[in-house]
């Protein structure tokens, strides 16, 4: 029983501070809790992506005949979409840096990448939203049949997700601006690191299915 | 054990209802999510005895097509959404953290999110009705019938009812992440994964269901709530969309849901039955492989309810669907084996697990029927259906709640109830139910179909939807007893001390109710009966 007391006597603030860490080592909670909320993620895009292929497998054509025009719906690579891959991609590796710089503790080096990644998340978005002005103007929109409708869908909540980590990585930003981080305590970093990184590999297979995949 | 050292930080004064609205104690949590599905329990129950009283004879007497339509849609949607669900996730969040000698969950504040959000889902599926009317296309909310169209889902009922889902499955997910870190991370030492409670076990494999299973019903949700708002065409087939699709993403969380129903509640009866035999639990580990083994096979089972779409590939569905009953009878066993030759003390908690034996058995049985496709096709939408899935979800679940808030209500209360109520209340509750729901089965038979507001009064089914409806009245009068024996209980009851039944699992090593934080020390955890080794001499010399 001693021992048992002894563990509890040591906490100096809250009787459940020590116990964020688990003190045999392993996984920490807020990394465990990331990677589970980051499964339902998974399964979220799972439903979508079910949605666009039982729709495009029922379809007699993929993609379908763009009423307006008479042709098939096309999706242009360029001028946009494209660098917006190339840099969502760099993106990771820039963030993956900033996580081995703050374990190494260095500060400096960990703002410096993560204000770049938080940067080209913003930029991918602005990007987005420029395509999504151009494909209105092509007449692909929300309500363009099932190509519209799963094209939006899709690019659109991997857009939310996007937001949602660039909102992440500004808040990682400040707390770190601010010196909340060292190579003991940064569990929020490797969290906000997973999520973009997961953010990523969505767009990674959202982009091979959409604009790779040769239709049918 | 009775006192604790461990404080939070000094208090300064702050009034009861602020220190409930901004808990993050798991335990006060607990009790919020268990009094907030009640509520709902009521609502929902009310709105079940408005279907009665209409069905009790045929003609319309109360409400009119359209409003019938939203009072069993309703009723599906509190009972299951706000009251089951929430009910077994309440519970989860008081025991589970004792159970695993953890001082609270692993994120206390997600906790609190997760509780709040079902007040204001609920708060939004009320408010439906002052808005032109509530959701009316059913619990499964199929497409065309919840399209904005004529004959469909017009006005805002429809969405709100969609984004209120969405709230409650995000509070589901987060209270799944919560449950899977804290018994993967803060059980205490000595508490292996094969020494935790039967209850964590359930809690663990219906945290996975949900963490899986609820994101695709949002994803079909969010579907469904561009194609009415946005001029989306996922489920319309006039612009290459599919009905069916939404079936399946419908399906594929809300078959795993009918688990995530149940497997808590059998975490409840196997802490009950060995207590309230004097016996372990039969089996232990056949029961926890035979709880995973629903659960993953749970995932396979989906297209069952959609046998007579013509879509889905039958021979493969109904195999699976069979499958799962070889699991579930294992735990049959567990359970008649641990009762077997033991010392039974028939108190409430034991007559509902019993209870729940006997419904549940029944409703495995009638569903194992559906699972034959030719059945199937006979029965498919009719009143057997409704027999069947009450069986489950009320001789299932709502016993097995009534049993673990008789069993538990010491430990959160500090004081008994009142054993003489809460018998009365099971004699009244379990001929209530019989009587209400054992109709339905031959009701189906006849042919009549669920979802309909009228019948013929030649077609032979007047005397058992009276009967049913007698049930259902016996039902809500039983609710009478549980509340006063609750509100005396609260008041006078009999003080419970630490261990009032001699159980075996460690939130009966605390004080009742426990105190922040739960325990000062731990008894040595060397089985799954930790207070069982300390009583019976085998606890370690210190």
């Amino acid at each position: 029983m001693a021992s048992d007391t002894h563990a509890l006597a040591t906490v100096e603030h809250s009787p459940v501070g020590s116990l964020a860490h688990d003190t045999r080592g392993g996984i920490s909670n807020p990394v465990l809790g990331m990677l589970l909320f980051i499964t339902s993620e998974v399964m979220f895009f799972a439903g979508l992506f079910a949605a666009y292929f039982n729709v495009r497998a029922a379809a007699p054509q993929w993609p379908p005949v763009n009423p307006e025009t008479g042709e098939a719906f096309h999706l242009a690579i360029l001028p946009l979409v494209g660098p917006a891959t190339v840099i969502l991609i760099l993106s990771s590796f820039t963030c993956q840096m900033a996580v081995w710089a703050i374990r190494r503790d260095d500060r400096v080096g960990f703002i410096r990448a993560i204000a770049v990644t938080f940067t080209i998340g913003v930029v991918f978005l602005l990007m987005q939203a420029a395509d999504y002005i151009l494909l209105a103007e092509e007449g692909i929109t929300l309500s363009a049949g099932t190509f519209g409708t799963t094209y939006f869908t899709l690019t659109g909540f991997h857009g939310a997700h996007v937001f949602g980590g660039a909102i992440m990585l500004g808040v990682v930003l400040y707390r770190g601006m601010a010196g909340q981080f060292s190579a003991r305590h940064h569990d929020a970093v490797e969290a906000a690191s997973l999520y973009w990184h997961f953010v990523d590999v969505v767009w990674i297979l959202l982009f091979s299915l959409l604009y790779l995949l040769p239709g049918k | 054990m009775a006192t604790t050292a461990l404080h939070p930080a000094a208090p300064t004064y702050r009034s009861t209802l602020y220190d409930w609205v901004t808990t993050t104690d798991h335990k006060k949590i607990g009790i919020m999510y268990v009094i907030n599905s009640f509520l709902f329990f009521f609502l929902g129950g009310l709105l079940a005895l408005g279907v009665r009283v209409e069905l009790a004879q045929p003609g319309l007497q109360i409400v009119t097509d359209q409003t019938y339509n939203e009072v069993f849609t309703m009723h599906a949607t509190f009972m299951i959404f706000l009251f089951v669900i929430p009910m077994l996730a309440g519970f989860g969040n008081y025991i589970v953290p004792l159970q695993i000698g953890a001082p609270d969950m692993a994120f206390p504040r997600i906790n609190a999110l997760s509780l709040w959000m079902l007040p204001l889902a609920g708060t939004l599926l009320i408010l439906s009705f002052f808005t032109g009317g509530s959701a009316a296309a059913g619990w499964t909310s199929y497409s065309p019938l919840a399209q904005d169209r004529p004959l469909g889902a017009v006005g805002p009922g429809q969405d709100l009812w969609i984004v209120a889902l969405t709230l409650i499955g995000t509070s589901s997910i987060l209270g799944a992440v919560n449950f899977l870190a804290t018994i993967f991370k803060m059980r205490a030492p000595g508490m292996t994964l094969f020494r935790m409670p039967i209850m964590v076990w359930t809690v663990l494999v219906t945290s996975v269901l949900v963490l899986m299973a609820t994101p695709v019903i949002t994803s079909a949700l969010i579907m469904l709530f561009i194609d009415r708002n946005y001029g989306g065409s996922f489920f319309d087939p006039a612009n290459g969309g599919d009905p069916i699709l939404y079936q399946n993403v419908f399906w594929f969380y809300s078959h795993p849901a009918v688990y995530v129903m149940i497997l808590p509640a059998m975490g409840m009866i196997s802490e009950i039955l060995p207590v309230f035999s004097r016996k372990p639990l039969f089996g232990y580990k056949a029961f926890v492989f035979a709880t995973a083994g629903i659960g993953a096979l749970g995932f396979s089972v989906w297209a069952h309810h959609m046998f007579t779409t013509g879509a889905v590939y039958l021979p493969f569905f109904s195999l699976m669907t069979f499958l799962i009953a070889v699991p579930t009878g294992v735990k049959m066993f567990n359970w008649i084996f641990t009762m077997w030759r033991g010392q039974l003390t028939f108190s409430t908690p034991l007559l509902y697990a019993v209870g729940f034996l006997s419904m549940f058995l029944i409703g495995g049985i009638n569903g194992a029927f559906s699972a034959s496709v030719p059945v199937d096709f006979a029965i498919h939408d009719t009143y057997w259906v409704v027999a069947h899935i009450h069986y489950v979800l009320f001789g299932g679940s709502v016993f097995g709640i009534m049993a673990g808030l008789f069993y538990w209500f010491p430990k959160m209360t500090g004081r008994m109830m009142n054993e003489t109520l809460g018998k009365v209340q099971f004699v009244l509750m379990f001929i209530g139910f019989n009587l209400t729901f054992f109709p339905m089965h031959e009701l189906g038979l006849a042919g009549m179909p669920r979802r309909i507001a009228d019948y013929s009064s030649t077609a032979g089914w007047n005397d058992l939807n009276l009967a049913a409806t007698v049930g259902g009245f016996l039902i809500a009068f039983s609710m009478l007893p549980l509340l006063w024996n609750i509100f005396i209980s609260l008041r006078s009851g009999t003080p419970a001390g630490d261990d009032p039944w001699e159980a075996n699992t460690l939130e009966w090593a605390t004080s009742s109710p426990p105190p922040p934080y739960n325990f000062d020390r731990l008894p040595e955890i060397r089985s799954e009966r930790p207070l069982f080794d300390a009583r019976h001499g085998q606890q370690a010399d210190h």
